[in-house]
């Protein structure tokens, strides 16, 4: 991984790192939403809508964790809190050391993310896409314009494709540019937030070889949010699960299944929660995620 | 490198960045930008006609034509760095890119600085081909114009207009659905009170107190002094300006400030569709 997107504040977090700091520490945190109840009028009075409960958990430097839970969970809140775009209700968040809300600036340097949709410009180019966002990083032209054909060809981005405007390219060629994007800035964190969703098969198994391949050859450690527990469980060293913004647990996984006694971790969440993974109504899981995604 | 040379360093390399992005979208949407570049052209020639409709001697004609298109001129700039500017957000928030910007570490002021900068290079040049295209057209004389003091007085307007339309910014940032149209409002009203086609004398007193706050009263009326008569730049034009700058600025980074906190409490800053 690059080295370049310097800063003093990377510094600073490395020697936390060393001094055996948790690469993060979330402890109690709570984070409740106002929305209108479904077929409310334009002028109901909004409710609130918790989308985390409390939640409490450490992940050491280089561990990657999964974070299981169904559409609506609170996954995606749980990223974007870490990630600095939301402030908590309550609780706290630290960063290798680092508040999450108070030092945002310093936040933003260690942390970098992939989330369900690729967000590009569209008419721009994988190549230009890359250049603008490293800069905002502090890479200046003379990094980019080696590190961008390296960074695509280490994700198996095709060389002659580099220059194509990002509408012409497959999901999967873009999710393959959202994690070279993401690992460009060399974060010391990457929240992975449903990076493999709606890709096809093959697409799939190359973006979970990649984050292996990071994982193997980085210090970087890895909080991946997900509805996929075949992915999870060959990732993660751990694995929790959230459930309607409530952590349930967080293990590795042959504890979770010792635990429950059981084979799987579909019949884990079935212990856990009383309700089939898959059961959740897909009406509901969209109202939820526009509140919360 | 200093903690603090390091992060200057980085903040002018991300403020580069915003001007690279926007320099890569303007070359992908280049056609759109000549179509729109021809509207432009084609809607000061309405305005600039007027002239000749109103059955002055040639001198009196040319000097309204000139009047009108230095305000058709001023307008499309000063419409420019708003629509830049305010839409920062709504941009981001279309395409989708929004949360990677906002939790980039480049600071706000330089982000929004970027696009402010931009947009003043982009929306000068519009306004240089918009005015001489239409001086070509209609075969406006402007001997005595000092192009000099005209670009000076504009470079300075364009501190206070870039102060202001960062606070237009804020509007699409906590209304996602309203924001934008509430920033064209905004660049309505002051279109209406500017004396954008008209002196400001004409308009009722209360009207003409509002005048005295924006910014583009100042650099039409030094504008057209300069394009017309020959005028150089007027200290009466200049600290008008320079005084809504200094508090505009500040002002408006202030309520962007206020605007991000709000969004990221109630869970605003996201992208849509």
């Amino acid at each position: 991984m690059s080295t370049h997107a310097t800063s003093s504040s990377s510094s600073t977090a490395t020697e936390r790192e060393r001094s055996g700091v948790p690469a993060v520490e979330v402890r109690d945190l709570r984070k409740t939403f106002l929305r209108r109840p479904r077929d409310a009028g334009r002028f109901a009075r909004k409710q609130a809508w918790p989308a985390l409960h409390d939640i409490t958990f450490t992940i050491r430097r280089g561990e990657c964790v999964a974070i299981l839970g169904q559409n609506g969970s609170g996954k995606s809140t749980l990223v974007r809190l870490l990630s600095t775009l939301l402030i908590n209700d309550g609780g706290e968040a630290r960063i290798f050391g680092h508040d999450a809300f108070k030092e945002s600036g310093t936040i933003r340097r260690l942390v970098n993310r992939v989330s369900v949709e690729a967000s590009f410009f569209k008419k721009m180019s994988a190549a230009e896409n890359l250049s603008y966002a490293a800069r905002f990083y502090g890479m200046r032209p003379a990094q980019t314009r080696t590190e961008i054909p390296e960074i695509l060809a280490r994700v198996g981005f095709p060389p002659e494709r580099r220059n194509e405007s990002m509408e012409h390219l497959s999901r999967g060629m873009q999710q393959k540019v959202a994690l070279a994007r993401a690992l460009l800035t060399s974060p010391v964190l990457l929240l992975l937030d449903e990076p493999t969703t709606g890709l096809d098969p093959r697409s799939k198994l190359e973006v979970q070889d990649f984050i292996r391949q990071v994982r193997a050859e980085h210090d970087a450690t890895i909080l991946l949010c997900t509805h996929d527990m075949n992915e999870a469980e060959a990732l993660a060293d751990r694995v929790g699960l959230l459930d309607r913004g409530r952590l349930l647990f967080l293990e590795p996984v042959e504890d979770v299944k010792r635990r429950f006694g059981v084979e799987t971790l579909e019949q884990a969440f079935f212990a856990a929660t009383g309700r089939e993974f898959e059961s959740e109504g897909q009406e509901e899981d969209d109202e939820y995620r526009e509140v919360f995604s | 490198m200093s903690e603090f040379a390091l992060e200057f360093r980085n903040q002018l390399v991300g403020l580069a960045g915003i001007v690279e992005r926007n320099v890569y979208l303007t070359k992908r949407y280049i056609l759109w930008d000549g179509a729109f570049m021809l509207w432009t052209i084609a809607n000061t020639l309405t305005i600039v006609f007027i002239a000749r409709a109103a059955g002055l001697g040639p001198a009196a004609e040319n000097t309204l034509a000139t009047k009108l298109l230095v305000g058709a001129t001023i307008w499309a700039f000063l419409g420019i760095i708003f629509e830049f500017v305010t839409e920062t957000v709504a941009w981001e928030r279309w395409e989708g890119t929004i949360e990677y910007t906002f939790m980039a570490p480049i600071s706000r002021p330089v982000h929004l600085f970027g696009m402010a900068a931009f947009a003043v290079l982009y929306g000068l040049v519009r306004a240089t081909i918009l005015f001489f295209a239409v001086i070509a057209f209609i075969g406006l004389h402007v001997p005595h114009a000092n192009y000099g003091a005209a670009l000076a007085l504009l470079a300075i307007a364009s501190l206070s207009f870039m102060g202001i339309g960062i606070m237009t910014a804020v509007l699409p940032l906590v209304s996602p659905e309203k924001g934008a149209q509430l920033g064209f409002i905004a660049q309505g009203l002051m279109l209406v009170v500017s004396g954008v086609y008209y002196p400001v004398t004409v308009m009722p007193t209360w009207m003409q107190w509002v005048a005295k706050l924006s910014p583009a009263t100042y650099a039409l009326r030094g504008d057209r002094a300069s394009v017309v008569y020959g005028a150089g730049t007027a200290w009466a034009d200049v600290w008008p300006l320079l005084v809504i700058a200094v508090a505009a600025t500040p002002l408006g980074l202030a309520v962007f400030r206020v605007g991000e906190r709000y969004a990221k409490k109630h869970g605003k800053l996201k992208r849509s569709g």
